[in-house]
């Protein structure tokens, strides 16, 4: 059987089950509009909008924490990436963990005792307002869009497997749909809704992940050297399979490559927005810290799960099928559901359509989640301090925040047509990549560096985010590369698919720069404040 | 400069002046506080990031070491990969110990005290 076939004959097994598909994944909305609705009732004023409340147990927290993270990029993009590259599409899972500690040991707790909604909070403390939000809110805002292209990949992604549509009309109706729920959960439900569905996506996609887990290790008599080994065979590139460089390990520019993706992986999440406004929705920071450390625990184990997603699929299933289906690897997860169960079988198909419908939740709960960050930002750094001065009302900022919740929403959806044969974790590790090179510098100099100025914060934030961006631009990412977003044309001149190697230096460099260049006096006052407060929690809100 | 900061949240916890925080910041308690989280929580970090660039850098340039089979199909490569897993989950606990037992306590003491008596 060709492969061609046989991706066929997967699309016509979840057809003949579409109603199954469709039902479990409508539950699943029915289920979250309903806490949306309810959570919309208890949302009151902006801290509830923004924060939940503050209200939130550090474990819940923590799972929510875990949703919001655990991505599109993590479940489809890993899983692909070791399908198809074996070892080398492991350091996603070590990256995306380790960068944890970051967050622990030196941004969650800090930032909980001096912020209230935003990651702008933090980084216009001691700074001229007006400047700093704006920079902020900026780059929140296209760190956001940057992660929102990579899950609406994976949504495009989902539909043509499933429903067997590869027309773009088919793949924009959906992501058209995606993007229209998302509006419904972050505009009715504010933080509260959006963090009780990441609580329930979290628990889903951990109780699936988990099922497939144990379906390929029984195949292998939890033998995972057998696994391994099976995985090496079937994969036709034998030992080299289980080692580093089948996809990096070719020249050195790519070798360059991994480094910069590996730097950028780690430094990441620290400087994610939509991860750290999380913080916001526990009492203290106290609280923060040990939603972190849930999170750790959580995420941790789902990345060493992603092993058997990935080398399993690469055991169980031909590299031609998991190619043909998608050339990055994408569907490799759900794929590897339907022949754990039986390619011909019912059992195959219901574990197909299980695994499609975690995969849609955790895309539509990271989206709602990205959407927040950035209407929130919007609202509360944009609208409210550089617009209004300082002046709007609570009830006024979450109107704004609700306004721009729908213009994001559909600004996801027209980019949503733009990454098809992109792998979806690729796509993230460059929002990864944005956030360490524009947020990281700006939010380490701030919390830590007594010196630290305003046109410093400027142009560390403006830097990096122009670097990092700029070079995507001129990356084999966007042009110049068959699986580009623009593969017909070619105007990239930067090597390298992540920026991570330059960017996020040059962020680090231009702060420094800023600062001693810096006509203006840093705020002592401010900072002593600062400094006290993010250290004892002092007048934290 | 403090003119056009956020406005008060509805939750009243009384800030201290601005010259109460640079007495703070400039007190011993305080510094004691700061040096204790720093010198837990720097060289730590640069300690997991060194970890892990070695891991990644190993990967690049010592293919030859990283394949060396262990025991069956596990290689030195997959048990250094599980390794950065172990060490998160180890740091991560050894930070909030720290934190629990050295600096929760002194950080309380300073905000009750800022925040009550003042």
């Amino acid at each position: 059987m060709s492969p061609a076939t046989q991706t066929l004959i997967a699309a016509n097994e979840a057809s003949e089950h579409r109603p199954l598909i469709i039902t479990l994944f409508a539950l699943f909305v029915l289920a979250t509009l309903g806490i949306t609705i309810w959570a919309g009732r208890q949302t009151k004023d902006a801290a509830d909008f923004y924060a939940g409340g503050r209200q939130f147990s550090a474990f819940q927290n923590g799972l929510a924490v875990s949703g919001d993270y655990m991505s599109a990029a993590s479940f489809l993009g890993i899983a692909g990436a070791i399908a198809i590259f074996g070892y080398d599409g492991f350091l996603y899972s070590i990256g995306f963990l380790v960068a944890w500690l970051v967050a622990l040991l030196l941004v969650a707790e800090p930032l909980r005792n001096s912020g209230r909604y935003t990651m702008g909070d933090v980084l216009a403390y001691r700074m001229r307002q007006r400047p700093v939000r704006t920079a902020a809110g900026t780059s929140t805002i296209v760190v956001s869009i940057f992660y929102l292209l990579a899950q609406m990949a994976g949504a495009g992604v989902l539909v043509s497997l499933l429903l067997g549509i590869t027309s773009d009309a088919g793949k924009i109706l959906i992501v058209a749909l995606v993007g229209l729920l998302m509006i419904v959960y972050v505009s009715i439900g504010g933080m509260k809704g959006t963090t009780w569905v990441q609580m329930v996506k979290a628990v889903l996609l951990i109780g699936g992940t988990l099922l497939i887990t144990f379906l390929v290790l029984l195949k292998f008599n939890f033998n995972i050297s057998d696994l391994l080994g099976t995985a090496a065979e079937n994969s036709g590139k034998g030992a080299a399979f289980l080692e580093p460089g089948l996809q990096y390990g070719a020249t050195g520019t790519s070798k360059l490559d991994f480094i910069s993706l590996g730097i950028a992986l780690v430094l990441g999440t620290a400087g994610l927005p939509h991860i750290l406004i999380r913080f916001y929705t526990v009492p203290n920071a106290k609280a923060a810290r040990k939603s972190v450390n849930w999170a750790i625990g959580i995420i941790g184990a789902f990345y060493l799960m992603t092993i058997a997603l990935g080398f399993g699929a690469a055991a169980l299933i031909s590299q031609d099928e998991i190619i043909a289906s998608n050339p990055s690897g994408n569907t490799a997860a759900p794929l590897l559901a339907l022949h754990l169960g039986g390619v011909d079988s019912a059992w195959g198909a219901i574990l197909l359509a299980t695994i499609s419908a975690v995969a849609f939740a955790t895309i539509l709960a990271v989206v709602a989640g990205l959407t927040l960050a950035s209407s929130s930002s919007f609202a509360h750094d944009i609208y409210a301090n550089v617009i209004r001065r300082g002046k709007a009302s609570g009830a006024e900022e979450v109107r704004a925040a609700r306004w721009a919740t729908v213009f994001i929403g559909i600004v996801s959806i027209g980019l949503g047509a733009l990454a098809r044969d992109l792998n979806v974790a690729g796509l993230v590790a460059l929002a990864f990549a944005v956030a360490a090179s524009a947020n990281l510098p700006t939010i380490l100099y701030s919390l830590f560096w007594k010196r630290f100025t305003t046109q410093g914060a400027l142009w560390s934030i403006y830097g990096g985010l122009i670097v990092a961006v700029g070079l995507v631009l001129f990356s084999p990412v966007v042009s110049g590369d068959p699986k580009a977003m623009f593969p017909d044309v070619d105007f990239a001149w930067f090597p390298l698919k992540n920026p991570g190697i330059i960017s996020i230096p040059f962020g680090f460099l231009m702060g420094w720069l800023g600062t001693v260049l810096s006509k203006e006096e840093p705020d002592v006052k401010k900072y002593a404040e600062l400094e006290v407060r993010s250290l004892t929690g002092t007048g934290a809100h | 400069m403090a003119t056009d900061a956020p406005p008060p949240s509805k939750e009243q916890h009384k800030l201290p002046s601005p010259e109460e925080f640079s007495e703070v910041q400039e007190s011993a308690e305080f510094g004691e506080l700061r040096r204790s989280y720093r010198s837990f929580a720097f060289p730590l970090t640069v300690a997991f990031i060194a970890w892990y660039l070695l891991y990644v850098l190993l990967s690049n340039y010592a293919g030859g070491f990283m394949g060396t089979k262990l025991f069956g199909n596990i290689n030195i490569a997959f048990v250094l990969g599980v390794a950065q897993f172990i060490t998160t989950f180890l740091i991560a606990w050894w930070y909030s110990k720290h934190a629990a037992a050295k600096l929760d306590p002194k950080a309380e003491a300073i905000k009750s005290r800022m925040e009550g008596g003042a």
